[in-house]
């Protein structure tokens, strides 16, 4: 349908906005935990078209009903449907419906990430057969029998053949239809996320509801790249545990901070869920940078270099500022791996920056 | 007709026969039965199966298809005025409804056919709206989207300025206004002379020279002026004198055409919708209906007529309108007896009955537009009995209330909304304004402010077309300002009165 251009164009013109504003939408929590085919409604500023036009104050207008003066008769609007006498007045924000996938589309935008190219065996394709369709032609056998009794019927009524009291349907060949089907092609590429987020008692709420937003956008982007991507979820303290997602998004949790816990236990998931030569491996991890003692952070030192960064994608470490971290495993690992393209640092400052370190992490398209 | 059930189409030519008993009279009516999501793209579309692309019909159809899907709003009929008419039904409505719509879209083709306003309209403008998308469409292969659609907007943005009684309107041709500008040219201004032999002592040569002098230097100040006369349809000025490219001439000549086509059906909404009603439920309730379908007729027809307390529903006012006109000339409650009776018990029962109201009726539809046909019909008792009222924006307590029931009020409100479509009133001052080549608009203020940030936003626009800087009079917090945009900044000022000096009062 020809609408559908403008209705594209329009949405076009629409997501530009977002754009332009999309720091504001995307340190919002609101949207956190929504799934990438989930709507989300987004305030904006009315799109119009300016004309010479009165003000809304002033106006008033011609109302029908009981009442006595002084009466409120609520803001005017138009009644049954029926605008044109008068037209709205101009400070309405309009509110647009966005799927999470197609902000993260937005987001990739913005941010002007590159396309990531999955690792080793790229393009395992499996071809399947699905009897979706139905056509005018087909083997018997497959003959769709509701779908050509209701074409006859449809053509018995509207030609006036139809006799409800003797309702005998005869098809003739053009109401028959056979099923019929179309090759779906799934593209195999096969990656695992694993998150990680420090919930220790120096992580603040505003601390950790960064790292949530930032995982939640970092998640939908990769989302959009690897269909069936796969996604784990750690937290830790001085112990760490695997959660499910609600829980990651939502935990609050308390105690000291032993980041090679968390690494361990990463480590112990890929090895016996992820053979590493089949899947794109991403740990994220997101911490204030206070780890419990100088030899934990060596042991984790070791193990990014043993494991992590040989056998994943990119090591990525977020560091979200703190008043009670001292963010010493940021200028650690800095020391440790000061040119190694295979981790990537980043430093999330405030929820402003969210956006600064996601295109950190993602921007290199690994 | 083209996809019409059996069913359907049975029940329309029994319509159609009617409606022709009833004395309407209209051109050949087309009914097509399309589906939900087709009739949210025509009326988007307003009305019209191709239109040139533009994301405003997107954002129409988004906000139609998103009302649908949540059950806010439905659209019922939509009828477009060409010849022949064409009229959608929505394929799922209840047999009912079907006819109800029939009947109501025959009200409308009546109307458009026999309406004086409508008689100037383009009746093949379904092939015109199609031929101005495919113009478009070259444009944007030419020139690019996005310029394209830029400059349309800016079009759109001006779309209201157009003189909406100018097609109505013979005026002179300016050479006839010259000639008999140019006749009196050397005698009006000197002193009358009878006698031959006196000429030089009542008009001087001394005086003759000053004179013609003073003439002169008046003739060059109003030819300085540009346009002599105050121009209302600003977009036909910025078409004849804007220094546009040759494509957007074009596209704004399609816009200004377009506005000119839908303007009749704004200055006559009230009336026809009324008249429309009005049939529906004559003919529905007296010939169609049969017994198991009056609930569901009443249902929907009270619907289509409810009117809230802070809406203007054109339905209501129209069809209580025509009922009440009808009845007043069956009684004969009209002329100057009845105007002159003070006695309220007798103007109660007052009955000549002349049988007038039918005829009348039918006179209205074709004579009025909605400013007179409410100016003339609607009385004291007709508000009392609506029930109507005045609503205004309180400042203290931040919300819409009732002001008054004052008829006069009332009525004064109602008219100002019709009138030219309740947009401001905008002219073209001076084209050539403090001597250099600035376009000088005129707001004729009735009260009511401009919108500030829509307003600058517009100025924005109108510089965008002229290429000059580009000035807006108007009253503003009760001052009179000029507002400047000179495509840089924008400027205002306030000023002594309303009118800028050097024009002529």
């Amino acid at each position: 349908m020809a609408i559908k251009e403008d209705h594209n164009r329009f949405r076009d013109i629409i997501k530009g906005r977002v754009k332009e504003d999309l720091k504001k939408y995307v340190s919002h929590g609101e949207m956190i935990g929504k799934r990438e085919k989930e709507f989300v409604k987004i305030p904006l500023p009315h799109i119009d078209i300016p004309t010479f036009r009165y003000g809304p104050k002033q106006r008033g207008g011609v109302g029908q009903g009981d009442g006595k003066s002084g009466d409120g008769v609520g803001e005017p609007g138009d009644g049954s449907g029926q605008g044109q006498a008068g037209s709205e007045p101009g400070e309405h924000l309009l509110e647009v419906e966005l799927s999470i996938e197609e902000l993260a589309d937005i987001l990739g935008e913005k941010l002007e990430l590159p396309r990531i190219l999955p690792k080793g065996n790229k393009n395992i394709d499996s071809v399947k057969t699905k009897y979706t369709g139905l056509a005018p032609v087909g083997p018997e056998s497959l003959r769709h029998f509701k779908s050509s009794y209701k074409n006859a019927l449809k053509r018995y009524v509207s030609s006036g053949l139809y006799n409800p009291e003797d309702p005998v349907i005869i098809p003739i060949r053009r109401d028959l239809e056979y099923r019929t089907y179309k090759k779906v092609v799934k593209p195999q590429t096969k990656a695992v996320v694993i998150y990680m987020m420090d919930v220790s008692g120096s992580m603040g709420e505003e601390q950790k509801e960064i790292v949530r937003i930032e995982s939640f956008w970092i998640n939908a982007w990769l989302k959009k790249h690897y269909k069936g991507l796969e996604t784990r979820f750690i937290i830790h303290d001085a112990a760490a545990k695997e959660v499910d997602e609600e829980t990651f998004f939502r935990t609050s949790e308390s105690g000291g901070t032993l980041i090679s816990s968390a690494y361990k236990l990463c480590q112990n998931i890929i090895e016996m869920d992820y053979p590493i030569h089949e899947w794109n491996v991403y740990p994220f991890h997101f911490s204030d940078g206070d780890n419990w003692s100088s030899e934990d952070t060596r042991y984790c030192l070791k193990l990014l270099t043993e494991f992590f960064l040989p056998n994943s994608n990119v090591f990525c470490y977020g560091q979200v500022e703190s008043k009670y971290g001292s963010g010493q495993f940021l200028k650690d690992l800095q020391k440790e791996f000061p040119d190694d393209e295979r981790i990537i640092l980043s430093q999330i400052e405030s929820r402003d920056k969210i956006l600064d370190s996601i295109r950190d992490f993602l921007g290199k398209g690994k | 007709m083209a996809n019409l059930t059996p069913e359907l189409e049975k029940a329309r030519l029994r319509i159609a026969k009617v409606a022709a008993n009833c004395g309407l009279d209209y051109f050949e009516t087309i009914f097509e039965i399309i589906t939900y999501d087709q009739i949210n793209q025509f009326a988007a579309y307003g009305g019209f199966p191709v239109r040139y692309p533009h994301w405003k019909f997107g954002m129409e159809y988004e906000h139609l298809s998103k009302s649908y899907e949540y059950g806010l709003s439905k659209i019922y009929e939509m009828v477009i005025n060409t010849d022949p008419c064409y009229a959608y039904l929505m394929e799922g409505n209840l047999l009912m409804d079907q006819k109800l719509v029939m009947a109501h879209v025959y009200g409308h083709c009546d109307f458009f056919k026999n309406n004086i306003w409508f008689s100037k309209t383009n009746r093949k403008m379904m092939d015109q709206m199609a031929n101005h998308a495919t113009r478009i469409r070259r444009y944007i292969d030419r020139y690019g989207q996005d310029r394209v659609e830029n400059f349309i907007d800016v079009c759109l943005s001006l779309e209201n300025l157009i003189d909406r009684h100018s097609p109505y309107v013979e005026r002179p041709t300016s050479r006839s206004k010259e000639e008999s500008n140019s006749k009196p040219e050397n005698e009006s201004h000197l002193l009358k002379v009878t006698r031959p032999y006196m000429r030089d002592y009542i008009n001087p040569p001394e005086f003759v020279r000053d004179q013609q002098k003073k003439r002169h230097e008046e003739l060059e100040r109003s030819q300085r002026k540009f346009p002599v006369e105050s121009e209302r349809d600003v977009l036909k000025f910025l078409l004849q004198y804007a220094p546009l490219e040759d494509w957007e001439q074009d596209v704004l000549s399609i816009i200004r055409d377009e506005a000119y086509y839908f303007a009749p059906q704004g200055m006559t909404k009230v009336m026809n919708e009324g008249w429309a009603s009005y049939w529906h439920s004559r003919i529905m309730t007296e010939h169609i209906l049969n017994d198991s379908e009056i609930i569901d007729f009443a249902d929907h027809h009270s619907g289509t007529v409810a009117m809230q307390p802070n809406g203007f529903n054109p339905y209501k006012i129209g069809i209580e309108l025509m009922r009440n006109i009808e009845d007043r000339w069956n009684k004969g409650q009209f002329g100057r007896e009845w105007e002159e009776c003070d006695d309220i018990k007798e103007k109660k029962h007052w009955d000549r009955k002349l049988g007038l109201g039918r005829q009348k009726i039918f006179e209205v539809r074709k004579i009025y537009n909605d400013v007179t046909f409410l100016d003339e019909f609607m009385t004291e008792d007709f508000c009392v009995q609506n029930k109507f009222f005045v609503y205004r924006f309180n400042e203290k307590t931040q919300r819409f209330e009732i002001d008054t029931r004052d008829f006069k009020a009332i009525k004064a409100k109602l008219l100002f909304q019709l009138t030219n479509f309740g947009q401001p009133i905008i002219r073209v001052q001076n084209a050539n304004f403090e001597n250099r080549g600035e376009l000088l608009l005129e707001h004729l203020y009735e009260g009511i402010d401009l919108q500030p940030d829509y307003m600058s936003q517009t100025l924005r626009n109108v510089y965008k077309i002229w290429g000059r800087p580009v000035c807006l009079v108007t009253v503003m917090d009760n001052e009179a300002q000029i507002f400047r945009f000179d495509g840089q900044e924008f400027v205002h000022k306030n000023i002594a009165s309303p009118l800028p000096q050097g024009s002529p009062a």
